[in-house]
């Protein structure tokens, strides 16, 4: 109900000088390039960058990449975001396991979990589920550790009151634990969403045949600078969308939040 | 006590309680009955282990030693009977007002239709009826006081708990509030274990006070009979000149408690 108080027209404002920044960043770019301040042969041209872009999208040679890109990123979300929720519910619910276990979830926290890339490479081969399963352990680890606080953080007077009324531990888990989980699954699912986007690039970077990483290691060992920029563009505002996305559904399920 | 004391056993009896966490002793041998249909104020300074004892006849607590009766019958588990409402709010953030006040029934298998008639019947009861569609965080302290009512009253509880329930309210709500649970109880009633460091609201709620002692090893010190005549408007009755000598009685046996609460208080780092 209480949103911040920013009136509609400072909003419009706003939003169009956030434009002006990017308009304004990408001029800075043109010029020093062009004046030489900064070398072409690192930085490219953003006139070309925009130009490789417009051409992937008008010939239609990016869809495949960026399909197989976005569809390995939500399957990585989705499958990551199951075993997450399920886990932590589990985890959280249940003291013995958590202490048994709670070395092993230390340490599968402070791994950096990107070097699992290349095992699942011999594992699961050059194909999409390498590239899946690595986004899958990146995203299973946000939203497990928040569905675990979610569920351990659950406000013993709630859940008194409830078990007062009468119930059952399975009811408890549906009204009580679910949906308290659930505003700290959505916490961590824009962090989730990002996550699973690492997973797929850095998994095509490590060796695979289609795809937007792909394309632009592709264009990283000719060194054209412009169009691993204009991959890094696109990856970005695709990312952006999922985002969006995110939040719409956020908006609808967690209409209670104040 | 009063007429109500028909039924052989009281509707919550506990025995010789003791409850010790660690080495630290919160309750010790502590008796208290509650008659059917009774209102029990239950005082003491704060930190005395006031909760303890409301949370161990809830059965949310096992004590360390003693027994717990309800309506004669041993106490196994939750108390089934009991409604419970707690100091802080414990209104599921997201649900509204009506689907908190459904919990119960929907717990129960109760079908929706009719939970969700119920529940609009028990919030126009306490005042609420068209705000049913918000939610916790959309209403005021006093409108979810109000909703934690419903929520528990819906349940037709024998035995209704309180646990300083209206401490967070500002002084107008809360004495509207009491009045409205005065209403409510009088329309149907149940042995209410009302708890709170209030003296005066206990006096003008109740039929029986007990004062317990400060803690640690609190126990019940007196049991005072509030005579006051009912239906009692909880503002004008502490005018009245009985209010104030059972006021003035009980507050010479609470006053060395609460200052020795306080010295402990002072103590501790």
């Amino acid at each position: 109900m209480n949103k911040p108080v920013v009136s509609r027209s400072m909003m419009g404002r706003i939003r169009l000088y956030q434009v002006l920044l990017l308009v304004a960043m990408i001029v800075l770019w043109h010029f020093l390039v062009k004046l030489g301040v900064l070398p072409k042969f690192f930085f490219g041209e953003p006139v070309k960058v925009f130009a490789n872009m417009f051409n992937w999208f008008a010939t239609g040679e990016i869809w495949p990449h960026l399909g197989i890109t976005l569809l390995e990123t939500l399957l990585a979300f989705f499958v990551g975001l199951a075993l997450g929720v399920v886990v932590g519910l589990w985890l959280g619910l249940s003291n013995t396991a958590a202490l048994l276990l709670d070395p092993y979830i230390k340490a599968l926290n402070a791994m950096p979990r990107v070097i699992l890339g290349p095992i699942f490479v011999v594992w699961f081969g050059l194909g999409i589920w390498s590239k899946v399963m690595l986004g899958v352990t990146l995203v299973f680890c946000i939203v497990f550790f928040n569905v675990f606080q979610g569920v351990r953080e659950v406000s013993p007077n709630i859940l008194a009151s409830a078990r007062m009324l009468g119930a059952s531990s399975r009811q408890l888990l549906r009204t009580v634990y679910l949906p308290s989980a659930t505003s700290w699954v959505f916490s961590s699912l824009h962090t989730s969403v990002g996550m699973a986007f690492v997973g797929a690039v850095v998994g095509e970077y490590l060796g695979s045949a289609r795809g937007v990483g792909y394309l632009i290691l592709q264009a990283e060992a000719v060194f054209d600078v412009s169009a691993v920029f204009a991959g890094i563009i696109v990856l970005t505002i695709f990312a952006l969308l999922l985002d969006w996305c995110v939040t719409l559904i956020e908006k609808r399920l967690l209409i209670w939040r104040p | 006590m009063s007429e109500h004391t028909a039924s052989a056993a009281p509707a919550l009896a506990l025995y010789d309680i003791t409850c010790t966490f660690g080495n630290y002793t919160a309750v010790a041998n502590t008796s208290l009955t509650v008659a059917d249909g009774e209102f029990v104020s239950v005082v003491g300074p704060t930190g005395c282990g006031k909760s303890t004892l409301l949370n161990i006849a809830a059965g949310l607590l096992a004590p360390t030693s003693g027994r717990v009766e309800v309506h004669g019958a041993p106490l196994v588990g939750l108390n089934a009977r009991a409604g419970y409402m707690f100091q802080a709010d414990a209104l599921m953030p997201w649900r509204t007002a009506l689907g908190n006040v459904m919990a119960g029934l929907e717990y129960h298998g109760v079908p929706e239709a009719e939970s969700k008639r119920r529940a609009n019947e028990w919030l126009e009861r306490v005042g609420l009826g068209g705000h049913g569609h918000r939610y916790p965080h959309q209403l005021s302290g006093g409108m979810r006081k109000r909703t934690a009512l419903a929520q528990t009253l819906i349940l037709d509880p024998k035995i209704l708990l309180m646990d300083e329930p209206f401490s967070a309210l500002d002084i107008q709500t809360r004495q509207l509030m009491e009045n409205e649970l005065l209403e409510l109880w009088l329309a149907n009633r149940k042995s209410v274990v009302f708890i709170t460091h209030d003296l005066e609201e206990a006096i003008s709620l109740s039929d029986r006070v007990v004062v317990l002692s400060a803690g640690p090893a609190t126990h019940p010190l007196s049991d005072f009979v509030i005579d006051l005549p009912r239906p009692r408007d909880v503002s004008e009755i502490r005018l009245t000149q009985r209010f104030l000598e059972l006021h003035q009685q009980i507050w010479n046996t609470m006053r060395d408690e609460v200052l020795k609460a306080y010295s402990i208080n002072r103590m501790a780092p």
